[in-house]
């Protein structure tokens, strides 16, 4: 276990290491100077070669991306002399649009992106596990089909379509619901609920739908296997063999997906966030795209990758308790 | 594109190929499917967009109006630019309405614009299916080092914020023919899922008598990889590739719709409905239109896909 740990965290920082040196090279090679962007309107070239030094851009590539890497572990000091600013580690760099440290640009705006994946995730485990589940058992009956046609249309639907047809429905027309807010639990928890109910519903049923049809489609296909028949044909109660035999592998896969999603999600749903203009960090890394802002990108880019590779890796972990056939360290 | 195309044109003539498969096996995929009420609902959808695709410009000069033309006396410049006439200015000039602020033709530009998602979604789906045929078969096939590479290059892949960092690659580079840059980009993404199924399925089939046959017969290594593995790989690949068709459309849909996808004017209806965000109380029809044709044609090609798959299940069981 241990052996597998340690390589699985190795993997896990070299991916990371990629991740961030792709990302960085491109922008490195690819984007507009960003001096020229902050200098603005009155600009001289003194004045931009002055934020230059301060920001480090004229040092060459592997100088800058190491400056990068260091900020991480032990922080890194801006500028020279008296307006020198220190950023203690992990340092992410400041945005160039606001001045304001990425990090606690991401501190201000996780609490969103956080309560809108784990509501979504709650709604989606409820209704896509439980739904695949149902259907697969009852094969063939009217709630398999409206089940199932349901969730053919929730992975059909683009979630902005359906985030636009319900906020037109449910807010302009009928008035049931305000425009999303990010309304703090704490400040009034019913306001909290209905801002936050529509795009939960939205998201949930994107993911909702996925679930539901890779959750029947494994039981069906887990109850032809043989395991199944020999545990039937042993006499086992029908009961006995859903929770003890079939189950457990057909579960396995949700429970990798759920790992993958759950931690994307809580990297930022750009696109939910941005349809409801909800500050979080989705809608945080879709608005530093459009400006140009690259140490903000870099943060997202960062920081989304090390969630859903965290994500893996637990995933990983939960795997050896519920599949028997997968041992670590057991070489067969 | 070549390899799709060529597979599919296999399954529809039924030609004698050197595959394992008997012909009428080929044929009864079609047969199943056609007799499928849903996958011939699909198909027809399919059908009609691919058609608008290729025939944009003779169907938009029967319309009137093209994807770019401003028709100033459809809106209403006393109410900010809103389509005069109810439903977002239906009407017989106009068959779906024209957009708001601007009174460009809807129809048209519904038209112009499955061209763009036909095109990107058909050409991502070519280059992934390429890559990831070859990676497959490579890693599949040598094993050893080889594999190794490929492996780890797909791990990593898989596990990469793919939507932000196409978002971020889209944004820095020029703002120019995103097309083949879409394109691209879903394909770099895309091709693991697909070689990580044809890697598994041909180290299986590396061990099979047959394969064994041909190299003891003295068959080289690209000619058992061509004429022994790759036919027996045929349905795996034309379902996997089905049911990713709907999931390029939506990328582009999606990267269209956050901005960084096709550039305006060209039309793309993830763009069109992006567009309709700042309209949409007062104009449900800007983004139902759009909404609707993206919808119907994901539908379709999932529907399409699961269908398929079915069949092709279904036979390798009999």
């Amino acid at each position: 276990m241990v052996r597998f740990l340690a390589t699985r965290l190795a993997g896990m920082v070299g991916v990371l290491f990629l991740v961030v040196l792709f990302t960085y090279a491109i922008f490195f090679a690819l984007s507009p100077d960003p001096a020229v962007q902050i200098c603005g309107k009155n600009c001289t070239p003194e004045l931009i070669d002055q934020i230059r030094t301060n920001l480090g851009l004229d040092r060459p590539f592997y100088e800058q991306f190491l400056g990068f890497l260091s900020g991480l572990f032990v922080g890194s000091t801006y500028g020279t002399g008296a307006n020198a600013i220190d950023c203690a580690a992990p340092c992410l760099g400041y945005s160039f649009q606001t001045g304001q440290p990425v990090l606690e640009m991401f501190e201000q705006r996780f609490g969103v992106s956080a309560t809108l994946a784990v509501g979504a995730a709650v709604l989606w485990l409820l209704m896509g596990v439980t739904g695949g589940l149902v259907a697969a058992i009852k094969r063939g009956t009217w709630f398999d089909r409206a089940a199932t046609g349901a969730a053919l249309g929730g992975v059909s639907i683009p979630n902005y379509v359906l985030a636009l047809v319900l906020q037109y429905v449910l807010v302009v027309k009928l008035g049931w619901l305000p425009f999303p807010q990010a309304v703090p639990f704490g400040d009034d928890p019913g306001q909290w609920f209905l801002n936050f109910v529509m795009p939960w519903l939205v998201l949930a049923f994107t993911y909702a739908s996925m679930y539901q049809r890779l959750t029947r489609a494994n039981v069906v296909d887990t109850l032809d296997e043989n395991f199944v028949r020999t545990a039937r044909a042993k006499g086992l109660a029908p009961g006995l063999v859903w929770r003890r035999h079939a189950l457990r592998p057909a579960l396995t896969p949700v429970v990798t997906l759920f790992g993958m999603d759950f931690a994307g999600l809580l990297g930022g749903a750009i696109i939910i966030e941005t349809v409801f203009g909800l500050n979080g960090v989705g809608k945080m890394a879709a608005d530093s795209i459009t400006k140009n802002d690259q140490p903000v990108i870099m943060g997202v880019t960062l920081v989304a990758a090390f969630l859903v590779i965290v994500g893996n890796v637990i995933v990983d972990i939960v795997y050896t308790t519920i599949d028997p056939r997968v041992r670590i360290g057991a070489r067969a | 594109m070549t390899i799709s195309m060529t597979t599919l044109e296999a399954e529809t003539g039924g030609a004698p190929s050197i595959g394992v498969a008997p012909p009428a096996r080929r044929q009864g995929v079609w047969h199943h499917l056609l007799r499928n009420r849903g996958a011939v609902l699909a198909l027809s959808y399919i059908a009609l967009v691919a058609l608008m695709a290729v025939a944009a410009p003779l169907i938009v000069k029967v319309s009137g109006w093209g994807p770019y033309e401003f028709d100033q006396s459809a809106i209403d410049p006393n109410l900010g630019g809103l389509p005069i006439g109810p439903l977002g200015g239906i009407s017989a000039e106009h068959w779906f309405g024209v957009e708001p602020g601007s009174g460009r033709d809807l129809f048209a530009r519904i038209v112009y614009g499955a061209r763009t998602s036909m095109l990107i979604a058909l050409a991502a789906t070519a280059l992934t299916t390429l890559l990831g045929v070859v990676f497959g078969l490579l890693a599949g096939y040598h094993g050893g080092k080889v594999d190794q590479v490929v492996s780890r290059v797909m791990d990593f892949l898989m596990a990469f914020p793919a939507l932000i960092f196409m978002i971020a690659i889209l944004s820095a580079l020029p703002a120019s023919n995103r097309a083949p840059l879409l394109v691209l980009v879903i394909s770099v993404f895309g091709w693991p899922y697909l070689a990580r199924v044809v890697r598994g399925q041909t180290m299986t089939l590396a061990q099979r008598e047959f394969v064994e046959a041909a190299r003891a017969s003295g068959a080289s290594g690209w000619r058992i990889v061509l004429l022994e593995i790759l036919p027996n790989l045929r349905s795996t690949i034309i379902v996997m590739t089905t049911l990713a068709v709907p999931g390029y459309i939506g990328t582009e849909a999606g990267l269209s719709f956050l901005g960084v996808g096709v550039v305006p004017p060209t039309p793309s209806w993830g763009q069109m409905i992006a567009q309709s965000m700042s309209w949409y109380a007062v104009d449900p029809m800007y983004f139902l239109i759009p909404g609707t044709f993206l919808f119907l044609l994901v539908l379709s090609f999932t529907v399409l896909g699961d269908r398929l798959k079915d069949v092709v299940d279904a036979g390798e069981r009999r």
